[in-house]
């Protein structure tokens, strides 16, 4: 069943694609090529001077045990990120499937959160779990918990996990919803008058056939994490505290940025650049075989 | 890109306007007040001639303009004039082309500074090795004590009588702790105040070669006995809730403000937020020492902004920069800058002029800080520290001590590993800034300026 749409004319699909690909050129193939040379090259703050270095700066980074601590934080967080954001808002599609009454407020709620820039998410759970004027500190601390993420790298890490999954629970949110409302009803009840309980309707029937939503919101989710996340971290814990916070993204920005070490920062992002190619292609290729379309 | 289009289309847009006066235009980070008073120096400047006009632009933090700066003068589109803080002195000061001398701008403007008319430990810090002014000292604090005197008073404790030294600290925390206070001692800019003033402050190195003045070739080592035990004495202290971490820049003034810390060490110029929003009475006293260091207290540590001159304007434009650099240095300038923010006054005759007014009578704690600054002459050990990638060695340093205040890391060892990994860098900036030196630029300066 093939379901392709041929064009008569021989220069209209490329025409229809060119705005597309126009943009993909100029915002992300141009960048990544200067990326690249600039990854090559060492330059000073006012751009006066160019040398060509070669591998010098990747060189540097690697001897870094900074760099490769980065790597661990990145790590732990984007699966973090990955895991709760998915599993959060599958919960929550699942009793928003089965609501009835109401159905439509509860959607829009849910799906709120995705219009706040993840800069404003990051301001937000800062205030709510600020050290010493923060709503939940303050309850905490009615619990006997000690709450002071300025000092303490687990409970930072903690905030900026909250604050990147809530951002990031609307979105898969709404495909897992479409997703679900796609499962044919028939089998559902089929499998509940074979007496099926929920949980084992929900494990052998509607999540097998959730799983192209799952496996795209896991790339999409990944992604994220490592990307996206950088406006959290900013507007929140700047990396710190120590280097507990301090993902990939966050370090390039700071490097490059803040430290005007250009070179040292353009690897990074070519590195960055290349995980990621490395992880969407191992995500398709080996985690896609077992999702059944 | 787009930030950079952005860019060419606002100062086209500038150029336009301007059509008959010649434009200055003036990057700076003054915010909220302090933005306004700068405002109006420059508003009084506009209208004491016809011929220029300076236009401000406030870019943010210190942090933004200087980002911001950088990027616009690679495309070509910087400003005359920037406001830089003292940590990007070194990186300004790095590529000779980039960046034109104060000093010269004014001689060929036909102005005259005396660099001698600074204060020392000012001026040091912002001229090359022959001793002439490479930017022009403008918003210069230095940290100094702050004290909560309603909370001194509710701990039976004399408001005139804050803690002099860092061992009459734990008993003065003791008391305001009984009498509720629940945080004692914070500070801001953590590897500024309790760091690199802390060296300065007891006539020790933080660097070798005098602290970066003296070539691209230095060393950090303020990894010292003295250093180890200030640390070590402060994470007991936050062990104890003593000390309270705030962050790493001016998060500790909110925490004093609230009235849960009741001891503050924070730049001068702190004074004009604390006296805006405090709803208490609070003092301001001399930086905290030991007493049982030789020589100590020496003199402390300047910081805050310098305003460069950017390279690859016109002649006549550098004619009008000049007039408003003189313009800004002038001792009465100076004086009514230094009464209204709370920054040093930045020349001996502004020192005289404020003092001879009397505004210290009414206002006493607002000369504790050039006080301390003027309290000794400047040694190698403390004319100022200037060092490549300072941003990124602070950021190291802040690091190094948040592991230390969590707990995770002996002190000697945090400040081991930041004098380490902060000496990768200087040797990466010595390389870079070496390797293609233009030709203006000895390779080596060994000679230092001797002052008297």
């Amino acid at each position: 069943m093939e379901k392709r749409v041929v064009f008569r004319s021989a220069w209209l699909p490329y025409a229809l694609v060119a705005p597309q690909i126009a943009i993909t050129l100029v915002f992300f193939f141009w960048p990544a090529a200067q990326a690249v040379w600039y990854s090559l090259h060492l330059q000073d703050a006012f751009g006066l001077k160019v040398q060509f270095v070669g591998l010098a700066n990747f060189a540097t980074l690697f001897k870094d045990s900074n760099y490769l601590a980065s790597f661990k934080v990145t790590a732990l967080f984007s699966v973090l990120v990955a895991f709760f954001g998915i599993a959060i808002s599958l919960l929550l599609a699942t009793m928003a499937d089965r609501v009835l009454r109401g159905a439509m407020a509860y959607k829009t709620l849910l799906i709120w959160p995705y219009a706040v820039a993840p800069a404003v998410a990051g301001v937000l759970w800062a205030f709510i779990f600020a050290p010493s004027i923060g709503i939940l500190t303050y309850i905490l601390k009615g619990w006997g918990v000690d709450w002071n993420w300025i000092i303490k790298g687990d409970q930072a890490m903690l905030l900026v996990v909250i604050a990147a999954v809530w951002k990031q629970i609307s979105y898969n949110f709404l495909f897992f919803l479409a997703g679900l409302q796609s499962i044919p009803k028939s089998l559902i009840e089929a499998a509940a008058i074979d007496g099926a309980s929920p949980f084992r309707r929900f494990w052998t029937i509607v999540f097998p056939l959730l799983s192209p939503t799952t496996f795209f919101l896991l790339v999409v989710n990944i992604v994220y994490a490592f990307f996206d996340t950088f406006g959290v971290i900013d507007a929140t814990t700047q990396g710190g505290p120590g280097q507990s916070t301090n993902i990939l993204v966050y370090k390039v920005y700071h490097d490059g940025v803040k430290a005007a070490d250009l070179g040292g920062s353009s690897a990074q992002s070519v590195i960055l650049m290349f995980i990621v190619i490395v992880l969407t292609v191992a995500q398709f290729r080996f985690i896609e075989r077992k999702v059944q379309y | 890109m787009i930030p950079r289009i952005c860019f060419a289309w606002l100062l086209a847009l500038a150029a336009g306007s301007a059509s008959a006066q010649q434009e200055i235009r003036f990057w700076h980070a003054m915010g909220g007040a302090l933005g306004e008073e700068l405002n109006a120096f420059v508003q009084r400047f506009n209208e004491s001639q016809r011929e220029f006009r300076v236009v401000t632009e406030h870019k943010g933090s210190y942090e933004d303009t200087l980002i911001v700066a950088l990027a616009a003068q690679r495309e070509g589109t910087g400003p005359h004039l920037v406001q830089v803080y003292e940590v990007g002195t070194a990186l300004m000061m790095a590529p000779r082309r980039a960046v034109r001398p104060v000093w010269q701008v004014l001689s060929e403007g036909g102005e005259a500074i005396d660099a001698k008319a600074f204060l020392p430990a000012v001026a040091s810090y912002f001229s090359d090795n022959s001793g002439k002014l490479l930017a022009l000292p403008f918003n210069i604090s230095t940290p100094i004590l702050f004290y909560n005197r309603d909370a001194f008073r509710r701990a039976g404790l004399d408001p005139d009588k804050p803690p002099r030294t860092w061992y009459e600290f734990p008993k003065v925390i003791e008391a305001l702790k009984d009498a509720g206070v629940s945080c004692g001692y914070t500070t801001t800019w953590p590897s500024w105040v309790l760091l690199e003033n802390t060296s300065t402050w007891h006539n020790q190195d933080f660097a070798t070669r005098d602290n970066g003045l003296g070539g691209l070739d230095a060393k950090l080592v303020f990894n010292t006995h003295l250093m180890v035990r200030h640390v070590a004495m402060l994470s007991s202290w936050a062990r104890a809730t003593y000390f309270t971490y705030s962050g790493r820049r001016v998060e500790g003034e909110a925490r004093f403000l609230k009235g849960e810390c009741a001891l503050l060490t924070a730049a001068s110029s702190s004074a004009a937020e604390l006296r805006r929003s405090a709803g208490f009475d609070f003092g301001e006293a001399q930086l905290p020492y030991y007493d049982d260091i030789k020589g100590a207290p020496h003199h402390s540590l300047i910081g805050g902004g310098a305003l460069w001159v950017l390279a690859g304007a016109k002649a006549a434009e550098y004619r009008g920069v000049a007039k408003f650099l003189a313009f800004l240095a002038k001792p009465e300038m100076q004086a009514e800058w230094h009464q209204k923010t709370g920054y040093v006054p930045v020349t001996r005759a502004a020192y005289e002029l404020t003092r001879n007014s009397g505004f210290y009578a009414k206002r006493p704690g607002q000369e504790f800080a050039i006080q301390q600054l003027l309290l000794n002459s400047p040694t190698r050990e403390s004319r100022g520290i200037r060092l490549g990638d300072f941003q990124k060695i602070r950021l190291i340093i802040d690091e190094e001590l948040e592991k230390v205040w969590d707990g995770t890391k002996p002190p000697k060892l945090a400040l081991d590993d930041a004098a380490e990994r902060g000496n990768v860098l200087l040797r990466r900036f010595e390389a870079d800034h070496r390797a293609g030196a233009e030709p203006e630029t000895p390779a080596r300066t060994l000679r230092r300026a001797h002052r008297k």
